[in-house]
């Protein structure tokens, strides 16, 4: 049954979907209800950041076995991952609205840090756009990928020391750390994480067939 | 055979006088307009900020073209000539010299015409030497890239600007303290520490990444 992780990913979101908005959250200074957002906001970006690995790795594969299929799934997962990005920056904003009273602000490191790794994207995707030529495309993408990606996790490992975070469970926020998700949410939470990274790789699945058959007709 | 690339590097720059000149001039008329749009009034952050701005756009100017002219028959020789790193090394120590020594022109100037409001200049320095590296040494990298992209300036910016955060937002906190006029006891050498890791970090990538590139 290969199918089996659809199932579960459609099931555990739907439940997510429900269960979040229902369920009893403990009641914490500032975020209140607003900490519902865990439950959609947090597992959006684990998702994204899954989708950058998967990036990477394909990326690193089309750099030593020097092939086309390894590229198309660079770019595939760089695509899912980059779709990731727009739900998870609404559903931040929003909050960060209701909480933070802005839409955006440049304090915070996350903020930052997400801003980057979406120019990244978008300087990736245009970088193949300027290529013609298929294993050039390949070759020159793949190592701007790597090279983006270790900076961006530089960038991410040195901002902390920075600024201190204003996201809950940095500096002294009430938090959606460890001690301040009682279980009652953790039964979302981490069904939450584990249905949107399952969802993830499905759509990567599928934009992968979808350039297989592109592939077959072009040829 | 690295000195013998570095060589032939600094001959072509310097045959072309049009090339330093315009780097000079570029400068020079970048200070002098920001200097009358600001007419003097800058406090401290706001002259750190703008002295790196115009370093940054400077550098990814300058070194922008500095794959360009690697193109077809050039291209062919350095490929059947020289070894990727070899010619990898030579490219980042010629850019690093040529960076080193703008970003000093450029701090000049720009004391000149606006002012220079640095309180501990042997800090400054420091950080004005492992910034330039730094930028030198990444821009390298994304020339060579930018280059076989066919090579037109808004690929390099766009490629360039997310990488160099990292590097501009440490090399901005550390310079802030600079200007500020911070003792050495109380200067934060964990950044230093992390300015030289970056230069090391972006040394090895590019000695990892550029041979992929090579290969046409």
């Amino acid at each position: 049954m290969k199918n089996w992780y659809k199932i579960f990913s459609v099931i555990f979101i739907l439940y997510t979907l429900v269960w979040g908005l229902l369920n009893p959250v403990p009641r914490l200074d500032i975020l209140n209800e607003t900490i519902r957002n865990v439950y959609y906001h947090v597992p959006i970006w684990f998702a994204m950041l899954g989708m950058m690995t998967v990036s990477l790795i394909h990326s690193l594969l089309a750099l030593t076995k020097n092939n086309i299929t390894n590229d198309t799934k660079a770019y595939n997962a760089a695509l899912v991952g980059f779709f990731f990005s727009l739900p998870g920056l609404t559903t931040g904003s929003i909050w960060a609205k209701y909480t933070w009273g802005t839409w955006w602000t440049f304090q915070d490191p996350k903020l930052n840090g997400v801003a980057i790794s979406i120019l990244i994207y978008l300087a990736y995707f245009i970088l193949r756009f300027s290529v013609d030529d298929e294993m050039k495309r390949a070759r020159i993408s793949a190592v701007y990928n790597v090279f983006a990606f270790v900076m961006m996790n530089v960038f991410i490992m040195i901002l902390p020391r920075l600024t201190d975070s204003l996201h809950p469970g940095n500096g002294g926020n009430p938090a959606f750390a460890q001690y301040d998700m009682d279980n009652n949410m953790r039964m979302v939470f981490y069904p939450a994480v584990i249905g949107w990274i399952l969802f993830s790789f499905w759509l990567f699945n599928i934009k992968n067939r979808i350039s297989f058959i592109k592939n077959k007709l072009n040829d | 055979m690295i000195i013998e690339l570095i060589k032939k590097e600094f001959l072509l720059e310097f045959r072309q006088k049009s090339t330093i000149g315009g780097v000079l001039v570029y400068v020079v008329g970048t200070i002098f307009v920001s200097a009358l749009c600001f007419k003097g009034k800058l406090d401290k952050p706001t002259w750190n900020a703008l002295f790196w701005v115009i370093t940054l756009f400077t550098s990814v100017t300058i070194s922008g073209k500095s794959f360009l002219k690697e193109t077809g028959g050039q291209a062919l020789f350095n490929f059947l000539h020289y070894s990727p790193v070899q010619f990898i090394v030579a490219k980042m120590l010629y850019n690093m010299a040529f960076m080193l020594a703008l970003s000093f022109i450029t701090f000049f100037f720009y004391g000149f015409f606006i002012k220079n409001e640095v309180e501990n200049l042997g800090l400054f320095f420091v950080v004005l030497t492992l910034a330039s590296t730094g930028l030198a040494a990444i821009l390298s990298l994304m020339s060579a890239i930018a280059s076989k992209a066919n090579g037109n300036f808004a690929i390099m910016s766009i490629l360039s600007f997310p990488v160099l955060m990292p590097l501009i937002l440490v090399v901005i906190r550390i310079s802030k303290q600079a200007v500020d006029g911070i003792e050495w006891a109380g200067v934060g050498f964990n950044f230093i520490g992390i300015l030289v890791a970056l230069n090391v970090l972006t040394i090895a990538l590019s000695f990892l990444l550029f041979p992929y590139l090579w290969r046409d």
